[in-house]
């Protein structure tokens, strides 16, 4: 059997005294994508930025194809092959789309335009300047760029329109179909557990349980799952 | 009042440095969050190594080398010793650090070459006039603007067309989102503080043709003005940092040449009042868009 490209072991985080996250273990291989959800203050950004080295890992251990990242510079893990679109999109609003993209990679953006056409459409267009939903798929667009091997996504259905969250679900689809590992951290559950090969549920930084997506139609068991 | 040409002029070349000044701690509060209260002391020692070379009677050429190796050298030191290892603190912190590494400079100075001070003359030349259109207007202020407007261009270029310059206006704006697009701290960093120690370099070589006398507070009078230009101006922005110190070296060489001399020595207060007045008005600073002030750039 050969090793899922990520694998999170037993994953403690730390903020000060609050433990976000408390003995995590998670897989993804390549072409899968995996689910994280939970409520607010559940630990999944905590989880998402620690496997970025962006915040310290207190205990466990991460891997990118059996090597451990722990330890190593936010700018490393993103050198080593794993992108992450963060909460918020993060856009650097003051410069031009395709200055996004260039901080991320020098090179053919034209995977990541076939994707998102708008993006390219208003490539030297201030990224300030777009709309919520264009500003996400400029997200996206700027970790693809980077060919990752496994892409981390923070709720990127936030605050977008219905019409855009398709497009958005309808992007991570193809993206799997390209191969790279998806760890997607999302609020919508249903839609999440109904995309995901498996989803685990968090709550107080600990692992509820792991839903496949014949649990999507499942309202009673995804509601208990929060309320647990 | 008296005002004519070579006041004007010396007004644009002591705004010109001063600007200098402004981008040389703009680019590293831009990806440090840092302000370096220690920048005039990287100028002071330039000027010391300006003195050194003339005192041996070097070519001019040697000793601007010898002053840019010097300053770029000790930008770099200042970062692995001090600015490094205290990156995670606070802003707080790091201010005071930078004040213990300018009163350190400033000791370790007094101690190697004394309270009297070293002579660097090597380009007094410059303060002979050229006579344009029958005004005489001294070298120096005509080669500092020059200087300060190619140095900012320059910048200007580094900054909009390269990767790095890419990369470092990325870091001023969100640097945790930078680096996990995997931009580099340490080459971010890094290149503003080199570029920062070139730029105080090249304020030594043009501020002791006007004070060939180097003491150990040479350009720390110079520093304060340029602080309270930058906050005038705008710490947030590079451009607005930059208008801010161009203003106040303006407004110090214009009034300083068209006061009466024994009005003079109020200069500092007139300008300080100023510095106030204007925070009071527009907190955000003097050349930042109304809106864009006070924003928090976590």
């Amino acid at each position: 059997m050969s090793t899922p490209a990520l694998v999170v072991d037993a994953l403690e985080v730390r903020h000060g005294a609050v433990h976000a996250v408390r003995g995590l273990s998670l897989a993804v291989d390549r072409g899968e994508i995996v689910g994280l959800i939970g409520p607010n203050g559940a630990g999944k950004s905590s989880t998402l930025h620690a496997i970025m080295g962006a915040v310290p890992v207190a205990g466990g251990d991460v891997r990118l194809n059996g090597r451990s990242l722990v330890g190593r510079k936010p700018e490393d893990v993103a050198h080593a092959g794993i992108a992450l679109v963060p909460e918020g999109r993060r856009i650097f609003a003051e410069l031009t789309v395709e200055e996004n993209l260039r901080l991320a990679a020098n090179g053919d953006f034209a995977e990541a335009y076939e994707l998102f056409p708008a993006v390219e459409e208003f490539r030297k267009r201030h990224a300030g300047a777009l709309s919520g939903g264009q500003q996400q798929q400029l997200a996206i667009a700027r970790a693809l760029v980077a060919r990752p091997e496994v892409l981390l996504l923070d709720e990127p259905s936030l605050g977008l329109a219905p019409r855009i969250v398709d497009l958005v679900f309808d992007a991570l689809q193809r993206i799997r179909e390209r191969g790279i590992a998806i760890l997607l951290v999302e609020q919508r559950a249903q839609r999440t557990v109904a995309l995901a090969d498996r989803t685990h549920v968090l709550a107080n930084g600990r692992p509820r349980l792991t839903l496949g997506p014949e649990a999507a139609g499942d309202t009673d068991t995804l509601v208990s799952a929060y309320l647990s | 009042m008296t005002v004519d040409w070579q006041t004007i002029a010396d007004a644009f070349g002591l705004g010109g440095m001063y600007a200098l000044m402004a981008v040389g701690i703009g680019l590293v509060f831009g990806v440090l969050r840092l302000v370096n209260f220690a920048y005039g002391q990287l100028v002071m020692a330039g000027a010391y190594a300006l003195a050194f070379a003339y005192e041996r009677g070097w070519p001019v050429w040697v000793g601007i080398l010898l002053c840019f190796g010097v300053v770029v050298v000790l930008s770099i030191a200042m970062d692995l010793v001090v600015f490094r290892p205290l990156r995670t603190q606070t802003p707080a912190v790091m201010l005071v650090a930078t004040f213990a590494v300018a009163f350190l400079l400033q000791s370790i100075a007094l101690l190697w070459f004394g309270s009297l001070g070293k002579i660097a003359a090597s380009l007094s030349s410059l303060n002979q006039p050229w006579t344009i259109g029958g005004v005489d207007i001294r070298k120096i202020s005509i080669v500092s603007t020059g200087v300060a407007a190619a140095c900012l261009v320059a910048l200007v270029l580094l900054l909009g067309r390269t990767d790095i310059g890419l990369k470092m206006r990325a870091a001023a704006m969100d640097f945790r989102t930078a680096r996990m697009l995997g931009v580099r701290a340490n080459r971010v960093i890094g290149t503003a503080v080199v570029l920062s120690g070139l730029l105080a370099a090249t304020v030594a070589v043009l501020m002791t043709v006007q004070t060939p006398l180097v003491t150990p507070d040479f350009a720390l009078r110079d520093t304060i003005l340029v602080l309270a230009g930058v906050v005038l101006g705008g710490m947030n922005r590079l451009v607005s940092a930059t208008l801010g110190g161009f203003a106040i070296g303006f407004a110090s060489g214009f009034l300083g040449g068209a006061l009466p001399t024994n009005q003079s020595q109020y200069l500092p207060s007139f300008l300080f009042a100023a510095v106030i007045l204007v925070l009071l008005i527009r907190p955000g600073g003097l050349f930042t868009r109304s809106g864009q002030q006070a924003v928090e750039r976590v």
